[in-house]
């Protein structure tokens, strides 16, 4: 449905944001591009859009190169982190902008529709500036979906949501693509998001790509020593050994009056549900997550269970 | 810190309506509330940049109608507002060269140096603001709130504009700052994990009124109201009705099995260390939050058992 070949963004300034990438999008795939500020995921999702143009590569949608069209002429759907309505409109003018301006049939019954579904319809009459950030968000999602394109792009949607509505919005906008399995490009840098919606993730890093597949493989296989740190809050333990280096998630190191490792407690996170104890070995910080009642101090031996030990090369590179 | 009465409204907004607050001589205090709740008004009245309508504001003595200046309060934003064709060093030293301040030059640079030592940005002190990251730039933010030693800290949500990844590390850096800061500090925020684990007390605002205040502990395990109850936690608490009340349950007090009626799992989310259900039972939709031991999938029928222990009743 989408293909990136080679895909290459460089500034005039010499900056390499984009460096070379190669990605195949399924046909009703929900994909989250993941990474932090610089990587390059931005960058990505503009040029599909047709908002940056590609130095190098092709984007491919459908069996047709997109790579030298003017947004218009994409056939994408796009909602930014910023709902960028415009303010002088309604809800319903807002929505049906995107129809009037290339004059399409039925303008008042599509409307009516997608202002249905996406439960916006109580909101038709207001303007922009009586809205929650949530529901501006709802409505640039309704507006997007409305001429049925091809494909949406998300450029971090619900970076400045309220963190109570977060949640709702996160799981309306996964509940609207199953219904309507439209192919999604969704950018972020937290990778809660990225979990919970993507059918595959995109790690990205210095403009390249440092793995793709699946939440649980991303977070269980990390692919690289990048990934095993960006993916998990807080990321893998990494323990320098024989020239390797050993990753472990926090879930996974016990406290275990036999284990091999001694340490001590030097920071204890409360976190509601759980907490990260904070222990300081001779091999560094090691993290793990214990009940929330379970109250640790002073001095502990740890184990790593084997069974999700990772080892990582000299490259950086699973082993 | 002492804080009576405290109200302000602009034009038909009452942004504060009557708060108590107290601080302890080293504590940290988190507010926590949804946007328009009043924090950073509060924050704002406390540090002199807006006045108040009615209360007032005790330091050892009454600030409450000082000038910004004369308060000895350091106000850190969400936005790090640095002259950016400065040197790090510059615009660290730039609050101690203020007018009205006498410091000498060997006590000035040994503040800035023992700053930059704290915040471990001493190789980055003779770089111009604009060559940082925005994660270096907020922690020379924080260091210009250092060097003054001021009575108290104000932060207003100083880590929200950084990634999420970057923002952990240093919530866990501002912990570890504070222990050895020993100055009382009032943190802004809206993220649920900096509140809890930097937190000695929460305040939860609403609508410009206190609506509980405690530890993290009591407010995640014992808030009084349901509003309360849905700040904190991720996902948020359940609350169902039962005979005509409110029973809140957190996701993670809820097993998959061992109850008497019957659910319907409708989504299944993998979360890395544990995976999130949404599950159709007794007329409403509920979160639980279950070890990846158990395998579950979207339209299998479990029997959800509530963990009566840590069940808040409304």
């Amino acid at each position: 449905m989408l293909e990136l070949q080679k895909l290459e963004k460089t500034y005039p300034d010499g900056t390499r944001a984009v460096r070379g990438i190669d990605l195949a999008v399924a046909d009703g795939e929900f994909i989250v591009l993941l990474g932090p500020s610089g990587c390059g995921k931005t960058t990505t999702l503009r040029m599909v859009a047709g908002l940056e143009i590609a130095t190098g590569g092709r984007i491919l949608m459908g069996d047709k190169d997109v790579t030298a069209l003017r947004p218009s002429q994409r056939d994408v759907g796009m909602v930014f982190q910023f709902y960028a309505l415009y303010p002088h409109m309604t809800v319903r003018q807002n929505i049906a902008f995107p129809l009037e301006c290339v004059g399409a049939p039925d303008i008042d019954e599509r409307v009516s529709a997608v202002m249905a579904r996406t439960g916006v319809d109580k909101l038709a009459a207001l303007h922009p500036r009586h809205l929650s950030g949530g529901d501006q968000q709802r409505v640039s999602l309704a507006r997007a979906m409305v001429r049925q394109p091809q494909l949406y792009l998300f450029d971090e949607p619900l970076g400045t949501i309220d963190a109570d509505q977060r949640l709702a919005l996160r799981e309306f906008i996964r509940s609207q693509q199953l219904e309507t399995k439209v192919t999604t490009l969704y950018v972020t840098h937290d990778q809660e998001e990225a979990m919970s919606l993507a059918d595959r993730i995109v790690v990205m890093n210095g403009g390249l790509i440092e793995q793709v597949g699946p939440p649980a493989d991303v977070y269980d296989r990390p692919a690289s020593l990048f990934v095993a740190n960006f993916v998990g809050s807080p990321g893998m333990n990494l323990i320098p050994k024989d020239g390797a280096m050993l990753g472990i998630r926090p879930e996974f190191v016990r406290v275990d009056p036999q284990g091999p490792i001694a340490g001590r407690v030097v920071l204890d996170e409360y976190l509601g549900a759980w907490r990260n104890v904070h222990v300081q070995t001779e091999s560094g910080r090691i993290v793990l997550r214990a009940d929330a009642n379970e109250r640790l101090r002073g001095d502990v031996r740890l184990s790593l269970d084997p069974a999700h030990l990772r080892t990582f090369g000299t490259d950086g590179r699973a082993l | 810190m002492r804080i009576r009465g405290l109200t302000k409204t602009f034009d038909s907004i009452t942004a504060l309506d009557g708060v108590d607050l107290d601080v302890g001589d080293d504590e940290l205090l988190v507010v926590l509330g949804a946007t328009g709740a009043g924090k950073t008004t509060l924050l704002r009245c406390i540090a002199g940049l807006e006045a108040p309508d009615a209360g007032t504001i005790e330091m050892q003595r009454d600030i409450t109608r000082l000038a910004p200046a004369e308060r000895d309060v350091a106000l850190v934003f969400q936005n790090f507002s640095l002259y950016p064709r400065w040197s790090v060093r510059r615009n660290l030293e730039f609050p101690l060269r203020a007018p009205g301040r006498h410091l000498g030059e060997d006590e000035i640079q040994k503040r800035v140096d023992g700053a930059a030592e704290l915040l471990r940005i001493t190789p980055l002190l003779d770089r111009p603001a604009t060559c940082l990251s925005g994660g270096e730039m907020q922690r020379v933010a924080i260091g210009r709130a250092i060097v003054r030693r001021p009575k108290i800290f104000l932060m207003d949500e100083p880590l929200t504009n950084l990634d999420a990844k970057l923002r952990e590390s240093l919530r866990v850096e501002l912990v570890q700052l504070r222990r050895e800061l020993k100055t009382p500090m009032i943190f802004v925020t809206h993220d649920q994990a900096e509140a809890l684990s930097t937190a000695d007390r929460i305040v939860v605002l609403s609508r410009g009124r206190v609506l509980q205040s405690g530890t993290p502990e009591e407010i995640y395990r014992r808030p009084k109201t349901p509003e309360v109850a849905r700040q904190l936690g991720q996902p948020a608490i359940n609350l169902l009705n039962r005979n005509g009340k409110i029973m809140g349950v957190r996701p993670e007090d809820i097993a998959i099995d061992g109850g008497e009626k019957e659910g319907v799992v409708k989504v299944v989310e993998d979360m890395g260390p544990t995976q999130t259900l949404l599950v159709e039972w007794e007329g409403a939709e509920v979160h639980i939050v279950a070890p990846k031991t158990v395998s579950v999938k979207p339209g299998d029928r479990i029997r959800p058992r509530v963990n009566d222990h840590n069940v808040i009743m409304f």
